[in-house]
């Protein structure tokens, strides 16, 4: 669970944050913001502005154009001034629009509230009947209403509002169906409330967000289409003016006078621009959840910060770890996943990463191929040599060749990890076209002898089979199939079975165990059970914090630690045929990675500690044949 | 999935059904005498005699329904008193313009959508990304009436590349060539608002479908990044996506109502138009019927593409 908590590590918001600060720290809301104010004053204030007056019409000043004396924007065909038409045309689509969208707020919110809150039979008819409003194209419907009730400005209000009716109603239905079972509403009916003073005083304050964000989102529209209407003659009737009728008024003058239409177009644009930039900036803050595009996405590799190429190191080894540092920089915070880690893997061997969430163990496996997310992840540190290469320097097409070929990964949960939409026949096949050019025939030839492999029964039937059609063991067989298709040198198994029964952990790993030693590929296993470790690996790494804080031969490092955080790890572990052992839960919490202690990250919650531990940082030193710790005390561990 | 598509044809019916309960009872919304409104204050008596008992205005309201469905099934959408024509063949004759207005925005919004969202997602944080973020600000929130006439300004009367309006050249040779000259202006104008809303939940789709871990695992893979973008995550964000473009072939059937006023295109949009300015309430009734029909069996087809690309979704 480590790894999965670390990449989804998402921005905070700042703290103590109100919701006008968070409004007025988007630039592109207070834009909005600005836009939206200036237009509304004007139009407010259209009656006490030194206009000239909109109707007025003068044959003798026609078609005048834009910065002529007199008139700023030029006059119309009939001769009227442009300005004052557009300040007053502007008034009366910003009256039509809002008071459209307050019809559909009151009618589609109403309807919303009681489908939610009476349920059954009344939501259903009311929704049923809301999904035929949205069966329609939505302006068609308009349109039909206009028809029957004859062309007109109100009747163009009524008909946009109408069609927006289903917005709202399903918008706060959804909220309020979230309310509806809560404990205070329950309270509200057993004191006797009735049900609209229910459904006013207790679920409308709950909901109303929702109908702000919802008439934010559409009030925009809502002037657009009754403009439309207008621009169509079927909403403003001369001599009444809005945006959308001098549009089309001016749009038989195009060739001659283009500014008579431009002019109200460019302010239908702004205004409804303006209103976007502000309804997308309430929705960011009202609701965060439904900020779009707020997550970021992952990229194709980890980001290394800049730093020398490493020197050649041990010949042997076939992975080389040298002071890995990987961290998480959130805002202004800088998580240290992983602090200073180094350890070597010779050809064939089999190493267990164990530690609690959050040590470090996942980021420090999934650094070697560059797979931790960025953002908000970088490897800010030190070397991996993979065969002598320094994978943290290797162009990215050079490091795919290796990725899936030399090393692969098997990841914690299968039913996330494969692509729902492929047949896992296909998802075997594709890394053995990618690594070993064969064709698409042999390739899946090949795939159904390794799902044989794997133990899965009748291979051939499975490999056409998709994700969601196979349990979660036979997923984890699929994707060790995969991860074994090109013989790697090395595999990364990141908990490979914690998502899995226990049953089936066993037989998974017993699986993996034996394919790994018939090729003799090297593994890394990464878990929180001991026992899988002490059973699979050879050498064990303790994580804690980012950082080793013991290393050795597993027999010797489970029989006698040498760092009080894996005595009091093994503490934990319950073994067979001891049922009085007390099982020792470790006291307090790992330090936060973005705020470590000098000293040793462990000196909270260690039964050992002393001053000296928490005055210096604490190296990792020899203690034993092989062993490593991380511990000034550690030939105490274990003695009292 | 052809168990699929056939239970999913079922369910098209009872919306089909409430939608011609919608569109008959429009005629109830009129104020005054249907009748009269309908064939205007100068209509003789006899007309209005005839018309009433066509609508069957004297029988109670579900009565009125059935009589009026039953016509409908057998292709009777009544007569156009403004056009003197039936209904049914000037709702066909004008169907066709609107399909392959509606069908070349809806191919437009499809195509610049997904790859401005995709570009966006993938390059998120980018100069591409905000040159795109802006333009889909600026793109969803266009009149396209004013679009229409400012593409009118710039490319048919400065440029001259295109024509001002129409469906063919007056004297033209009818081919497909001229068609698509034709079209290119209005259903480029249609398309834009279409185009930024696909656009911006297509990103949106796109990042959260890069967050996945099947997208890790393809990486893990040694893909090529091409490969992972299109064939693991592009795949998945689609099946989110397709529905939400079905959703636009409505805003852009209605839409084509405002362009096909402005480039004079003999669709369905400019006949309803005219029809509602005439009052010829039967003809907007057959209209809108037929336009909101074929938006259920849009919806039908989206529906099944989603259910093509996601096997999970077959299954009940």
């Amino acid at each position: 669970m480590a790894a999965t908590t670390e990449q989804r590590a998402e921005p905070l918001p700042p703290r103590g944050s109100t919701a006008w600060g968070r409004l007025k720290r988007n630039s592109l809301a207070v834009v909005g913001l600005a836009i939206v104010v200036v237009i509304v004053a004007l139009a407010l204030a259209a009656p006490i502005l030194p206009l000239a007056d909109p109707n007025i019409t003068e044959p003798a000043d026609r078609l005048m154009p834009p910065f002529s004396e007199g008139a700023w924007l030029g006059t119309d065909q009939l001769g009227r001034d442009m300005l004052s038409r557009l300040v007053w045309g502007a008034r009366v689509s910003i009256a039509v629009g809002v008071a459209a969208t307050l019809v559909a707020a009151l009618i589609g919110s109403t309807i919303g509230l009681i489908a939610a809150y009476f349920g059954r039979i009344t939501d259903n008819v009311l929704m049923r009947g809301v999904d035929m409003l949205m069966a329609f194209p939505y302006l068609l419907l308009a349109l039909a209403i206009v028809a029957a009730l004859g062309p007109g400005l109100i009747n163009a209000l009524l008909a946009i509002a109408v069609v927006n009716i289903p917005f709202f109603a399903r918008s706060v239905r959804g909220a309020t169906l979230g309310l509806v079972n809560r404990e205070f509403i329950e309270a509200a009916r057993l004191s006797g409330f009735s049900d609209t003073r229910i459904i006013l005083s207790e679920l409308l304050p709950n909901v109303l967000p929702v109908i702000v964000i919802t008439m934010s989102t559409t009030v925009g529209w809502m002037i657009l289409e009754t403009a439309g209407l207008s621009f169509l003659g079927l909403g403003a009737q001369p001599p009444q003016a809005d945006l959308g009728s001098m549009l089309g008024d001016g749009r038989g003058l195009v060739m001659t006078a283009p500014h008579v239409s431009v002019v109200p177009g460019v302010l239908i644009l702004i205004l409804v621009i303006g209103i976007n930039l502000l309804g997308d900036g309430l929705r960011d803050v009202l609701d965060p959840r439904l900020k779009s595009g707020a997550l970021s996405r992952p990229v194709a590799r980890t980001e290394v910060a800049p730093g020398p190429p490493s020197g050649s190191g041990d010949k042997g080894a076939l992975l080389e770890v040298t002071g890995l540092e990987t961290e998480f920089r959130v805002g202004r915070r800088v998580l240290k996943a992983v602090n200073g880690v180094d350890f070597t893997l010779q050809p064939g061997e089999s190493l267990g990463i164990v530690g609690e969430s959050g040590s470090g163990k996942s980021v420090t496996a999934m650094s070697i191929l560059g797979l931790v997310p960025t953002p908000p992840g970088i490897i800010s540190k030190g070397a991996i040599r993979f065969q002598g290469t320094d994978l943290l320097r290797l162009p990215l097409r050079d490091l795919q060749d290796i990725r899936g070929n030399r090393i692969s990964y098997i990841f914690q949960d299968p039913l996330t990890t494969l692509n729902p939409l492929l047949r896992v026949g296909d998802q075997v096949e594709e890394t053995l076209i990618r690594h070993q050019g064969l064709s698409s025939r042999a390739a899946m030839a090949q795939a159904v002898e390794l799902l044989n492999a794997v133990g899965l029964p009748d291979p051939r039937t499975k490999a056409r089979a998709f994700p969601h059609e196979l349990s979660g063991g036979q997923r984890q067989r699929v994707v060790i199939a995969m991860a074994l298709a090109n013989r790697p040198d090395l595999i990364i198994a990141d908990e490979p079975t914690t998502a899995l029964d226990v049953t089936t952990q066993a037989r998974v790993l017993d699986l993996l165990n034996d394919l790994r030693r018939q090729t003799g590929a090297a593994l890394i296993f990464i878990t929180h059970d001991l026992g899988v470790v002490s059973e699979l690996c050879e050498r064990v790494l303790v994580m804690y914090a980012g950082r080793v804080v013991e290393s050795g031969p597993v027999d010797a490092v489970f029989n006698q630690p040498r760092h009080p955080y894996t005595a009091a790890l093994l503490a934990c572990v319950p073994v067979l045929g001891e049922p009085d052992r007390s099982l020792a839960a470790i006291p307090g919490l790992p330090p936060a990675v973005d705020d470590l202690p000098r000293g040793c990250a462990f000196a909270d919650r260690c039964p050992l500690v002393l001053p000296d531990c928490r005055a210096r940082e604490i190296l990792l030193a020899r203690s034993g044949e092989g062993r490593r710790s991380r511990c000034i005390r550690w030939q105490e561990v274990g003695h009292g | 999935m052809l168990g699929y598509a056939l239970r999913r044809l079922a369910l098209t019916v009872p919306v089909l059904f409430g939608i011609s309960v919608i569109v008959f009872l429009v005629i109830s919304l009129i104020p005054g005498d249907p009748a009269t409104a309908i064939l205007g204050a100068f209509a003789t008596p006899d007309n209005v005699e005839r018309i009433r008992r066509e609508l069957g205005l004297d029988q109670p309201l579900p009565l009125q329904y059935v009589t009026w469905l039953s016509g409908v099934l057998e292709g009777d959408l009544g007569r156009s008193y403004s056009l003197n024509r039936p209904v049914v063949d000037e709702v066909l004759d004008r169907f066709g313009p609107t399909l392959i207005l509606a069908g070349a925005a809806l191919f437009l919004c499809s195509v610049f959508g997904l790859v401005a969202g995709v570009v966006s997602a993938v390059r998120q944080y980018g100069w591409a990304d905000k040159v795109i973020t802006v333009a889909v600000l600026v793109g969803i929130s266009t009149p396209s009436f004013f679009l229409g006439i400012m593409l009118i300004l710039w490319f048919s009367v400065g440029l001259g590349w295109f024509p001002t309006g129409g469906m063919y050249a007056l004297f033209g040779d009818g081919s497909i060539r001229e068609l698509l000259w034709h079209l290119t202006l209005p259903a480029t104008a249609l398309a834009v608002v279409a185009t930024g809303v696909v656009a911006r939940l297509t990103r949106a789709n796109m990042l959260e479908v890069l967050r996945q871990d099947y997208v890790r695992t393809a990486r893990a893979k040694g893909l090529r990044e091409g490969r992972v973008i299109f064939r693991h995550a592009f795949l998945n964000a689609l099946v989110n996506i397709v529905p939400i473009i079905g959703i636009q072939a409505g805003f852009v059937l209605g839409g084509a109502v405002y362009i096909e006023s402005v480039f004079q295109w003999p669709g369905i949009g400019r006949m309803l138009v005219t029809a509602i300015s005439t009052r010829d309430i039967l003809l907007v009734q057959g209209g809108v019927l037929v336009v909101a029909a074929s938006f259920v069996l849009i919806n039908l087809v989206t529906d099944l593409i989603q259910v093509a690309l996601d096997p999970r979704l077959r299954r009940g």
